[in-house]
């Protein structure tokens, strides 16, 4: 039996969507900033976070009229709240994206930074797979894809630990750049918290599809 | 465990109207009755105080045990056996032509307390537990029928709890009331529960969450989950009970 409140939450996926598809832009402008050299993808990272930001309220609004209109139960009421919550990882992400894009410019300022970016555009990848794989979990209500991201948690650690590890090793020898070093310690370090955030979304969407909470299960690694 | 169903059926004359119902209700809990209408629910709580026979043509198969008891067994008579397992209806129905105070003692009178004193303690103490007394004590005479809806239905939980019953049942008790007074009796309901074992049956789904600490669900007769209320609410394991909690239908 198709009830009012189905059209209801379908208007709501689609809008959590929409500021999925503007976070997902947003990580996409900050690779292309740094790792393709396109500097003026950094203005659209700050533009895509006022939008963002503004999606995030009016998310929490719309779960908030739900919860008091409709009084969900079950599987409505996980959706929900895996939406609220979901929706706080989303903003964060944004966040984040827009960090890349402050250490971006710093590195990108220095006329004499260093070609070498030791695994960042690979980690960028991996991560944005991640964030993509998630949403994609939440857009089909597929278990199996959530938790193939929740797999996918420790390749993007491993990655940052071996980027701090080689930038310690080139500092060592020059230790002139550590400004650019830093910087790009920091771009790991977010790109680190943004799949983080991913691998919450899984573990949420895996809450509203099947009721279980997976997080802080040994399997998934802290986050 | 005070009170358990084992393999409960009904029937009204032909038509079955229990399907082998096994329910267990621990002491000092609210058991919650869930389903849509006419799928047992009613018919399994007045099996549970033997109402049930008084429908002509009605009869019952299975077992209920009060403590360990067959409260079928040929031993039992049921009007004793009411006094344990008392009743609160869907409406407020005080005797009419009965004072307050009266509403409250005649289950006393009918027991054998014959002493003013004992029943004046006996109608004070119920009262008070009903959550009616600072309400009622200055017009104890008063007909009963002349407080308002909300505390005529715990003038009939308080005549229930007179005669000190070890279950409460009660058959969609706020239904006919106004919020503020539902919210009354659900206030009061975690407080009952400390003295006496409550199995409720009700249509709200959101009151079954709020008061109740197990839930079953019941439909066309039979049981289809019974469990923890919170877990009932938010990961029903069987998906007829997310259908039916959701509203997809009944």
């Amino acid at each position: 039996m198709e009830r009012h409140f189905d059209e209801e939450l379908r208007k709501l996926k689609t809008e959590l969507l929409a500021m999925a598809g503007h976070v997902e832009r947003s990580i996409e402008h900050a690779a292309n900033a740094l790792v393709g050299r396109a500097a003026e993808a950094i203005s659209n990272i700050y533009e895509l976070e006022q939008e963002v930001n503004r999606e995030h309220k009016s998310v929490d609004e719309a779960c908030l009229r739900l919860l008091a209109l409709q009084q969900p139960l079950a599987a409505d009421l996980r959706l929900i709240v895996a939406v609220i919550k979901i929706n706080t990882d989303l903003e964060r992400m944004g966040d984040q994206a827009v960090n890349i894009a402050h250490h971006t410019e710093r590195y990108m300022a220095d006329r004499d930074q260093p070609e070498v970016l030791v695994d960042l555009p690979e980690m960028f990848s991996e991560t944005r797979f991640m964030v993509r794989e998630a949403i994609d979990a939440f857009v089909k209500n597929d278990e199996t894809l959530a938790r193939d991201v929740l797999k996918r948690d420790d390749r993007v650690d491993a990655f940052k630990h071996k980027i701090y590890s080689d930038i310690l090793n080139i500092l060592q020898s020059e230790p002139k750049d550590i400004e650019q070093g830093f910087s790009l310690i920091l771009i790991a370090r977010n790109l680190e918290r943004i799949a983080d955030h991913a691998t919450n979304i899984a573990e949420d969407v895996i809450f509203a599809i099947t009721g279980s909470d997976v997080r802080h299960s040994p399997r998934t690694g802290p986050s | 465990m005070i009170l358990k169903s084992e393999n409960l059926e009904a029937w009204f004359g032909e038509a079955k109207a229990l399907k082998g119902v096994g329910l267990e209700f621990e002491s000092n809990t609210v058991t919650a009755i869930i389903g849509p209408s006419g799928c047992g629910k009613s018919t399994y709580i007045r099996c549970l105080n033997r109402l049930h026979e008084e429908t002509p043509g009605a009869r019952i198969g299975g077992r209920v045990l009060l403590q360990g008891r067959d409260i079928y067994g040929p031993e039992v008579d049921p009007v004793l056996l009411r006094r344990q397992i008392g009743m609160v209806f869907q409406k407020p129905n005080p005797f009419p032509s009965m004072s307050v105070y009266d509403n409250v003692a005649v289950g006393l009178k009918l027991g054998g307390i014959r002493k003013k004193r004992e029943l004046d303690s006996r109608v004070e103490w119920s009262l008070r537990v009903a959550a009616l007394w600072d309400e009622v004590k200055d017009k104890l005479d008063r007909p009963g029928t002349s407080l308002s809806g909300g505390q005529q239905q715990r003038l009939c939980i308080a005549r229930a709890l007179a005669v000190k019953p070890v279950v409460l049942l009660m058959d969609e008790p706020t239904s006919a009331l106004d919020p503020i007074s539902t919210a009354r009796i659900e206030e009061l309901l975690t407080e009952l529960k400390k003295t006496v074992t409550i199995v409720i049956v009700t249509h709200n789904m959101q009151q079954s969450a709020r008061i109740s600490d197990k839930t079953a669900f019941l439909l066309m007769g039979e049981l289809v989950e019974f469990g923890e209320t919170s877990a009932l609410f938010t990961t029903p394991k069987d998906k007829r009970t997310e259908s039916y909690i959701t509203g997809r239908f009944g």
